[in-house]
């Protein structure tokens, strides 16, 4: 066969690298360089431990009062004080947690699929599908947060779900947007080209070529997404239109404290939600941050 | 025998802001099962756009294929719906890129895109797809198929990928195989591995080729019939033999005086004075008339006809309707 003296040639030529390296393996060693993000990670590791595991991890029920103690300074009993209805704030902490992570991670996968789905779509058949999507987006993203989800919020009642939604409903666009510029360059790339020549679908070359393309500038986005859903969850919670009473969110444990003699006198009270929020947030972005070095091909060595 | 592909003539237009241009027009000629077609001219002249034709690959906008039928087993491939064209695309008609270093989605393995494609018209399990695979990375003479599989395109040297390229595009059976430039991005010690390559799986699968190159060494090498494209016209078609020995065309007598070769000392090649008119504004009569050496009053005002002689042989040009010469 004459192509078994070429073969010797050919593999010379080649990369002598006997394991595969596939892009996630490598994105993770590159991270593993980042402390700061491998700080944030594990921050963010412990958190979602401590809210899995909050039974086990306090002796007190969520909403068990002891009026006797309300407004108790931190002591042995109360590690990190109580609330004005004699709540042991660090077990609220704990399952105010699960809320407020999950509505971080649930709404920004929410409004992840939404802007890949429109964006995908709009950035592939281009032309009237995507101006419609995106003046759609535009609209969307004109619309000031705070008045529409306190509208979104008013009319559907507070409760968890209505804040991941109205979060998806209202985030989409910057992800949307996002994908369907990175779609735009990669449908002219040649592979895709070659794609079309194999007879695959379009259904599929979207799912399967153009969307894992895209892949590491979604992750990216997501991460600090998920902070800034954190945080508006905070928002409306604090301004009584997120979740209800009595199921602690870090941002409901804030309103608590929405007075100056509290601020003033009893710090326990305000103090620990405000700084868990503050150090989650803080750690989704290091994280986010690291994660981009790490997915950027420039830096690739 | 059956002829495996007609095209018959084919025109496609191109609806730019700046007015129409006819990429391809009307080009006719005939395929045989297992036999190497090449089809040869400068760039821009409409030899990729023939082949995106007949893949109804050519993009839609601004191009369009305005006229013509293009036969493949008797079908009609401009008439057939994007369905039907899913379905021959890559099952009977399969096409290499010219450059195999993009051709590759970065994102997966070698093994996952030609499985894809297997799995999609052979109706192969994940399994059976994956030695199948391996059978065709050792076809195309990888080493190592079984952990090649696993790696990535940039894990891969050029030949190496245009190489897998080959594999997937082999992988269906394809009755037709459309090589667009296949060396073209490939230095030439890898060159003349992918020719040896192509003509032994061509004689093992008795797969139909299109060579589009503009390389009349790697026509030489693998065409049995070649035809010459000029400003989206065929100007020349001929059997190797006789192309080489006895060009008709004053374009194509040019194309081979312009060619290198080893046992001349001349210290210039000679060239074909002028450039390939813009496709906006082709001349009138012959379109090759401004740079050819032999160009009559006839020429400047009427376009020749292709010229067919008994033996399959045809020319565009005044020369010889007037000298008789080839009728």
């Amino acid at each position: 066969m004459a192509t078994v003296t070429s073969n010797n040639i050919n593999s010379d030529n080649r990369a002598r690298s006997s394991k595969v390296e596939s892009p996630w393996k490598v994105m993770l060693k590159r991270l593993r360089r980042n402390k700061l993000a491998i700080v944030g990670l594990v921050v963010l590791i412990i958190m979602a431990v401590a809210a899995i595991f909050a039974p086990f991890l306090t002796d007190f029920g969520r909403d068990e009062t002891n009026l006797a103690r309300s407004n108790a300074a931190p002591d042995a009993e109360y590690r990190l004080g109580a609330d004005s209805l004699g709540r042991d704030i660090y077990t609220r902490l704990l399952y105010g947690a699960r809320i407020s992570l999950t509505v971080g991670f649930v709404a920004t996968g929410l409004r992840i699929f939404i802007g890949v789905v429109l964006g995908g779509v709009a950035g592939y058949y281009g032309k009237t599908v995507d101006n419609i999507i995106m003046r759609i987006a535009d609209i969307v993203s004109c619309l000031p947060f705070l008045p529409m989800a306190i509208t979104f919020v008013a009319i559907r009642g507070p409760s968890i779900y209505n804040v991941m939604l109205v979060l998806a409903i209202l985030g989409w666009p910057g992800i949307a947007r996002i994908v369907r510029a990175e779609i735009l360059s990669l449908r002219e790339r040649e592979f895709m080209e070659a794609a079309t020549a194999l007879g695959i679908s379009d259904f599929k070359k979207i799912t399967s070529h153009l969307i894992p393309n895209t892949m590491a500038s979604i992750i990216v986005s997501a991460t600090t997404g998920i902070a800034d859903a954190i945080l508006t969850e905070s928002t409306l919670s604090f301004l009584g239109l997120g979740v209800a009473p009595p199921t602690p969110t870090w941002g409901n444990m804030l309103t608590d404290a929405n007075n100056q003699f509290v601020l003033q006198h009893r710090w326990w009270q305000w103090v620990p939600p405000g700084l868990v929020i503050f150090i989650a947030v803080l750690s989704l972005n290091l994280l986010g941050d690291g994660l981009r070095d790490a997915l950027d091909p420039r830096l690739k060595q | 025998m059956e002829n495996l592909l007609e095209v018959k003539d084919l025109k496609t237009y191109f609806y730019t802001e700046d007015g129409v241009v006819p990429a391809v027009d009307g080009v006719d000629f005939e395929l045989k099962p297992g036999q190497t077609l090449g089809i040869v001219g400068e760039s821009g002249c409409g030899k990729s756009v023939t082949s995106l034709s007949i893949l109804r690959l050519v993009p839609n906008p601004p191009g369009r294929i305005v006229e013509g039928e293009i036969l493949f087993e008797g079908k009609d491939l401009v008439q057939a719906t994007e369905s039907e064209m899913q379905h021959i695309r890559g099952n009977d008609i399969a096409m290499i890129f010219q450059e195999p270093m993009t051709s590759l989605n970065p994102v997966f393995t070698i093994g996952k895109q030609i499985m894809e494609a297997i799995m999609l018209h052979q109706n192969l399990d994940k399994n059976a797809a994956r030695e199948k695979c391996i059978e065709m990375l050792k076809l195309v003479g990888i080493p190592r198929a079984e952990q090649a599989i696993d790696e990535y395109p940039h894990q891969f040297s050029g030949g190496m990928r245009q190489r897998a390229m080959i594999a997937m595009a082999l992988s269906c059976n394809p009755k037709l195989l459309i090589a667009d430039e296949p060396t073209t991005a490939l230095d030439v010690t890898i060159q003349a591995q992918i020719i040896e390559l192509m003509k032994d799986l061509k004689d093992k699968l008795n797969t139909a080729i299109i060579l589009i190159t503009h390389d009349l060494g790697v026509v030489a090498e693998m065409c049995e019939h070649v035809i010459v494209m000029y400003a989206g016209k065929v100007v020349e078609e001929a059997d190797i033999l006789e192309l080489y020995t006895d060009p008709k065309h004053p374009y194509t007598v040019g194309l081979m005086k312009s060619k290198p070769s080893l046992d001349d000392n001349r210290d210039r090649l000679e060239v074909i004075p002028g450039a390939v008119p813009n496709p906006l504004d082709m001349p009138e009569g012959c379109t090759f008339h401004p740079r050819c050496p032999h160009a009559m009053d006839i020429c400047r005002e009427k376009q020749p006809h292709l010229i067919n002689n008994e033996e399959g042989r045809k020319v565009r040009c005044w020369l010889y309707e007037k000298e008789g010469e080839v009728k």
